[in-house]
């Protein structure tokens, strides 16, 4: 796509033929990321392609590394810098980038990094669609820490959550994860963007402390201390290690403790910002259809369908699939018996969904075989139970 | 007397107050020769320190930038180029000097070396080469010596080491320098150039480890083993008028390569113009 041709195509009225990998280049874009480091994988890729071609544009810096490690490694190192960074991959990318996640869950430093899901595990099918990296997303890196997932089900979708994802780690100086798959990555909607002056964009928050005063990992009063980017005269240190206050390494319990609540309160505190979905239907609901991704879109279809037949049929789409929504599940399913959980898995949010609200209450519904879950399958787990009551 | 007190004042400005010391190194061990090298370097070209930042891998010589009041990054094992990759890119007027372990540079890290010297980004890399894994114990690294003991190689090491700063030049590096931490005014003066250079730098400081590699070979104490480094080694003007057999085993001190070729970060600024140029083009004309 040639920038005359975004130029005119992204006016608010016109809408726009879009993929979803190129929806989430222009959502970074419109967050305002200006590093971008990757390596070429089936069916992120094209992210990568667009991003090279955008980011100059805007006066941005786009890198092809010589690995996944390396890319994550160049966009916690451009954050540092000061640049809003993300990276793109998929499965086997996403799990060269471990152990640099865990880096910057560590070290606070924000970042986006984009997942294509694509069935696995290891090379699988690349280019067919998968859930499979649910519980990755969360348990990838070694050591307890907070995450942010989010995960798209449509194109114009794909671009709001990049932007979230990129206000998300800012605002609360953390790693985030946007896990799409690979329907959502390569599937083409048209699409009406928003109007780049609309859209909320949120900074780091930065500090008028003289140098000698600044504390880049100060537990109180705040729980995300200001990041002052390298090269702005406020010298510190930044490290893998337990740290303290200042950023140095640190063996003290009275020190280790306090940070790590602190990282946890961060964003256990604040999940009324964080935790975004969309529910319908569930207050006279009897039967409820919990669904995220590429699964929301089948499991939507089924909802309907069912209705159509004259079924009280709940639909909860989570847009945030970690830190789980336990209140808003436990609260959706609490009158009912029945929820189903389609996943492109063998099921794996279907554990924290089953954790909430119980075992006995859940039927999955499941495919692992690379092939896009139907609605009817979704359909007939929604009218067995209707009908085993 | 004088100088040695003169110096001394240099490195406190330098160094962290805030930050406990002492630090964790070994009394002996040549790492802190490679720190005051650096610092007087950085003293010597007047940069200010708000503008230089430190960054380093894991292991023992990857501890060095906690001791230092530069912008200072201990990162991921073998990662530290790749770190300083993104903020030199974002950051382009920033001196960013990368200091890594042997092992860090060459074996979990070595294709970030080669790659990061092949796009010749404006970084100075210093190897500290003290032939094994230090921090881990005296494990074999890619530059342990053939027939050497090394805790993993109980019967002795079967392996060929790299010549790490022949490798950095086949790689492409814009400036490539080896001395030893014998040889610390040298050293320094190297470290000063490849600070200079505006692509890749490296410097590979050889050092040695006398607690883990050197007590397992019996190579003696640290003092034994400095004086090893002096007299094992000869200068590339030396070695020209040696024969391959009586180069083997020495190491070879010297500038290997000095040369100008485009940056990255300044080739990426054409990027960006060419970009823009091209978008205003196609606005133009849409
Ligand atoms: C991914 C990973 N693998 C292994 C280690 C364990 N480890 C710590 S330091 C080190 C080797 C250090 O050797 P070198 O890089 O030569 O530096 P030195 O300690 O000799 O200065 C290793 C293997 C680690 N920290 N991370
Ligand atoms: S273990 Fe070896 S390299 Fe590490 S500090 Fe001690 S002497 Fe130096």
């Amino acid at each position: 796509m040639t920038t005359g041709r975004i130029a005119k195509e992204l006016s608010p009225a016109s809408g726009v033929l879009m993929q979803g990998d190129e929806a989430c280049a222009e959502g970074a874009i419109a967050a305002g990321c200006r590093f971008f480091a990757g390596y070429p994988i089936t069916p992120a890729t094209e992210i990568a392609e667009a991003l090279a071609r955008r980011l100059p544009q805007v006066g941005g810096k786009f890198i092809q590394m010589e690995d996944e490690i390396a890319s994550i490694a160049a966009v916690i190192g451009a954050s540092v810098g000061g640049a809003k960074a993300m990276t793109a991959t998929s499965g086997p990318g996403f799990s060269l980038m471990q152990e640099n996640i865990g880096y910057a869950a560590m070290a606070e430093i924000p970042c986006v990094i984009v997942d294509v899901q694509r069935l696995g595990p290891s090379t699988g099918r690349p280019t067919s669609p998968s859930q499979g990296d649910v519980m990755q997303a969360r348990w990838g890196t070694h050591g307890d820490h907070p995450i942010i997932v989010l995960a798209p089900s449509s194109v114009r979708e794909t671009f709001d959550l990049t932007v979230q994802a990129f206000n998300f780690s800012e605002r609360y100086r953390t790693p985030v994860i946007l896990l799409m798959d690979e329907v959502i990555g390569h599937m083409r909607e048209r699409v009406i963007l928003p109007d780049p002056n609309t859209i909320e964009r949120v900074e780091r928050a930065s500090t008028t402390v003289p140098p000698e005063w600044y504390k880049p990992f100060e537990n109180f009063p705040a729980d995300v201390p200001p990041l002052v980017p390298f090269g702005e005269g406020y010298r510190y240190h930044i490290t893998g290690l337990h740290h303290d206050e200042r950023g140095y390494p640190t063996a003290r319990l009275d020190e280790i403790q306090p940070w790590l609540e602190r990282i946890f309160r961060k964003i256990e505190s604040s999940l009324s910002d964080i935790l975004l979905y969309n529910k319908d239907g569930i207050e006279d609901a009897e039967t409820l259809v919990i669904a995220y991704g590429a699964a929301a879109r089948s499991a939507r279809h089924a909802v309907e369908l069912a209705r159509e037949r004259g079924r009280k049929v709940g639909f909860l789409k989570l847009k945030t699939l970690w830190p789980f929504a336990e209140e808003v599940v436990e609260h959706a399913a609490a009158r009912l018996h029945h929820v189903v959980v389609p996943e492109m898995n063998l099921g794996q949010l279907a554990l924290e969904v089953e954790r909430v609200v119980g075992r006995h209450k859940v039927r999955r519904v499941n495919r692992a075989d690379g092939e896009m879950i139907q609605p009817a399958e979704i359909l007939a787990a929604i009218e067995d139970w209707e009908l085993a009551r | 007397m004088r100088r040695q007190r003169r110096e001394s004042r240099v490195h406190e400005r330098y160094l962290r107050h805030s930050k406990k010391f002492p630090n964790i190194w070994c009394a002996g061990c040549g790492i802190g020769i490679v720190l005051g090298a650096i610092i007087r370097a950085v003293d010597g070209l007047q940069l200010d320190k708000d503008d230089v930042a430190m960054i380093s891998g894991i292991g023992c010589t990857g501890r060095m930038p906690v001791y230092v009041d530069f912008n200072t990054m201990h990162t991921t094992h073998g990662r530290a180029l790749a770190f300083a990759t993104g903020l030199k890119m974002v950051r382009p007027e920033m001196k960013v000097i990368v200091v890594m372990g042997d092992g860090d540079a060459l074996a979990i890290g070595g294709n970030h070396f080669i790659h990061a010297a092949r796009r010749n980004i404006g970084l100075t890399a210093i190897v500290v080469n003290n032939l094994t894994y230090g921090m881990t114990g005296g494990q074999y690294s890619p530059t342990t010596p053939i027939g050497a003991l090394a805790t993993t190689a109980p019967y002795g090491h079967i392996e060929q080491p790299f010549p790490i700063a022949e490798l950095a030049v086949a790689a492409g590096a814009a400036f490539v320098a080896r001395s030893t931490v014998y040889h610390v005014r040298e050293l320094e003066k190297y470290i000063a150039r490849a600070i200079n250079v505006e692509g890749f730098a490296v410097v590979e400081a050889v050092s040695y480890c006398h607690t883990t590699l050197g007590r397992l070979n019996r190579w003696g104490t640290a003092p034994e083993m400095m004086r090893r480094l002096k007299e094992n080694s000869v200068t590339l003007k030396q070695a020209e008028s040696m024969s391959e057999e009586e180069k083997r085993g020495k190491i070879v001190r010297g500038i290997f390569v000095e040369q100008e070729i485009p940056e990255y970060t300044r080739l990426y600024d054409r990027i960006i113009e060419r970009a823009q140029q091209r978008t205003s083009l196609q606005v133009e004309t849409a």
